[in-house]
């Protein structure tokens, strides 16, 4: 790896900490910023020279810091920059703040951090770009292609979730900036969590359509839950994120033929997916079920664990499977959960069966595309062809991706 | 003699590589360790999951303190190593109980091997 390249992922790995770290210091996210940038300049400058710093994340923290502090003054009483070297030479002081910075202090400053994004004024899509912007620091242009929108539009769309928090935040309700007490922080990390999986399945549910800007957003994802692992290492539900995404990441080669339609998991050539993803995501599942607590990330984990065990699709535990949704509609009841343990009860005992299920659902269900589709292949499967075309024609026009379209135009072919 | 080569990195740097810098890699090193192979210098090669897939044993009381992570204190060094073939975490922190039962003191971490070959050298 070139020294260029290796300097820009350090910086991209420093970043979420190190902008956290600024942020608690100047408690205002556009100045955070600037002072990253700035310090990421310097780096460019002073370290293919000096070498790289023993802790980078400590060094960005302490120049940003001092860069900003200056923009503060320059900005209150225009007094002078202090030296090029003044800055360089931050050896000793480095390592004195690297001391006073335990891991408990980055921890929560990277968790506040990633909370801010997820104010609840902000609609889901503006936390996304916001966390994808400032936590990540993918460029505007960047996450304006992952959301298909002019970089004009997403540019805009930043400033004004910005702005939203910013006032928030000098109001009565901003996040505070002291450490958070252990219910606060369960709570933060369960709203974080959350957003994480929003982006991956961001990614995740564009994969397939010709643009691969969605799909950086899954392994952004997966990127952001480790860190946050990295930093809370006995949270069972994190880990429980940290495997679903890993272990359906791990199908992503698998999911979609040469034309780009859907692949449905039987009909997948398993010898695609990617072992060391489903080996990393099965060893956490295993960790956080030593834990007893469960939760819905570690229940849809050990699902898709089970997908993942099976060499053919016959291997597939599918009892156990229906099991783990049961146990799922109890802790979050949702008819998108049922329409998915009616997939298994099909397996089990039948399609009849499974359409007894589904077809309570259609009230609530009746906008969604995978109702649709579901319920045309259960009545495809009984022959009741008429049905079965109604229901994929209401399928396909509800379809998001034209990778759902061919799946479902491929049903239609089969019906005679 | 046999040595081990004990390889460090900092893993945010390395998660944050891209599938085609990290093939790239792998694929200079498979140059080497294939001559290493012929010459009959290569014992067995394994690369760890991350951290975040590591249990921690800690044996200096009893009973042994069970604890997410990998392993932490800069105090004590390693000294050595297994690799066990489990079915799950589960079994693998039976063995290092046992194992911890027969040399208290100290830690091990547990982590899963994500790529192991057995290069073939035997003293």
């Amino acid at each position: 790896m070139d020294e260029a390249r290796w300097i820009g992922t350090t910086l991209a790995a420093a970043r979420p900490q190190a902008v956290a770290a600024l942020l608690r210091y100047f408690r205002d996210l556009d100045l955070a910023e600037e002072a990253f940038q700035e310090a990421c300049l310097r780096a460019l400058k002073t370290w293919p020279q000096n070498g790289p710093p023993r802790d980078a994340s400590a060094w960005l923290i302490f120049v940003g810091r001092n860069v900003a502090l200056d923009t503060v003054r320059r900005r209150a009483k225009q007094t002078a920059l202090p030296p090029e070297e003044a800055l360089s030479d931050t050896e000793d002081a480095e390592a004195a703040i690297a001391e006073r910075m335990d891991g408990a202090h980055y921890r929560d400053d990277v968790l506040r951090l990633l909370f801010i994004c997820c104010h609840p004024e902000l609609p889901a899509t503006q936390q996304i770009a916001l966390a994808l912007r400032i936590v990540s620091g993918l460029s505007v242009g960047q996450i304006a292609r992952a959301f298909l929108v002019s970089e004009a539009a997403m540019e805009q769309r930043i400033t004004r979730a910005k702005a939203r928090i910013a006032r928030a935040q000098s109001g009565e309700d901003g996040v505070p900036f002291e450490a958070p007490g252990p219910v606060e922080r369960a709570e933060r990390l369960g709203v974080v969590a959350a957003m994480i999986y929003l982006v991956f399945n961001e990614g995740y549910s564009a994969a397939g359509d010709a643009s691969n800007a969605r799909e950086a957003l899954t392994e952004e994802a997966i990127r952001l839950a480790r860190l946050l692992l990295r930093l809370f290492q006995a949270e069972p539900e994190i880990m429980g994120l940290t495997a679903l995404m890993l272990l359906q990441q791990a199908r992503a080669e698998a999911r979609f033929d040469r034309d780009g339609a859907v692949i449905l998991l039987d009909n997948q050539d398993r010898a695609l997916w990617n072992r060391a993803m489903i080996s990393e995501g099965l060893a956490l599942l295993d960790k956080a079920v030593r834990h007893r607590q469960p939760g819905p990330y570690q229940v849809q984990a050990a699902i898709a664990a089970l997908h993942a065990r099976a060499a053919r699709p016959e291997d597939t535990d599918w009892a156990q499977i229906d099991l783990l949704y049961g146990t799922l509609e109890i802790m979050q009841p949702s008819p998108v959960i049922t329409l998915n343990r009616a997939v298994a009860i099909a397996k089990l005992r039948g399609p009849e069966a499974a359409l007894a299920m589904v077809d309570p659902l259609g009230d609530r269900l009746s906008g969604y595309f995978h109702y649709h589709g579901v319920r045309g292949a259960l009545l495809m499967q009984l022959g009741r062809t008429r049905e079965a075309r109604e229901g994929f024609m209401t399928a396909i026009s509800l379809a998001t991706t034209a990778a759902e379209a061919a799946h479902i135009r491929s049903h239609l072919d089969g019906l005679t | 003699m046999l040595y081990t080569l004990l390889c460090y990195h900092q893993e945010d740097v390395v998660c944050a590589w891209t599938k085609e810098e990290d093939d790239a890699v792998m694929e200079r090193l498979a140059v080497v360790q294939e001559r290493l192979a012929r010459a009959g210098k290569l014992g067995p090669v394994a690369r760890l999951l991350p951290t975040t897939a590591a249990t921690t044993l800690r044996k200096d009381q009893d009973p042994p303190l069970v604890l997410d992570g990998p392993f932490a204190e800069t105090k004590e060094q390693l000294l050595g190593f297994y690799i066990l073939d489990c079915e799950n975490l589960e079994e693998a922190l039976g063995i290092a109980r046992e194992l911890g039962a027969a040399n208290p003191g100290g830690s091990y971490e547990i982590r899963p091997v994500g790529l192991f070959h057995d290069g073939g050298a035997r003293p």
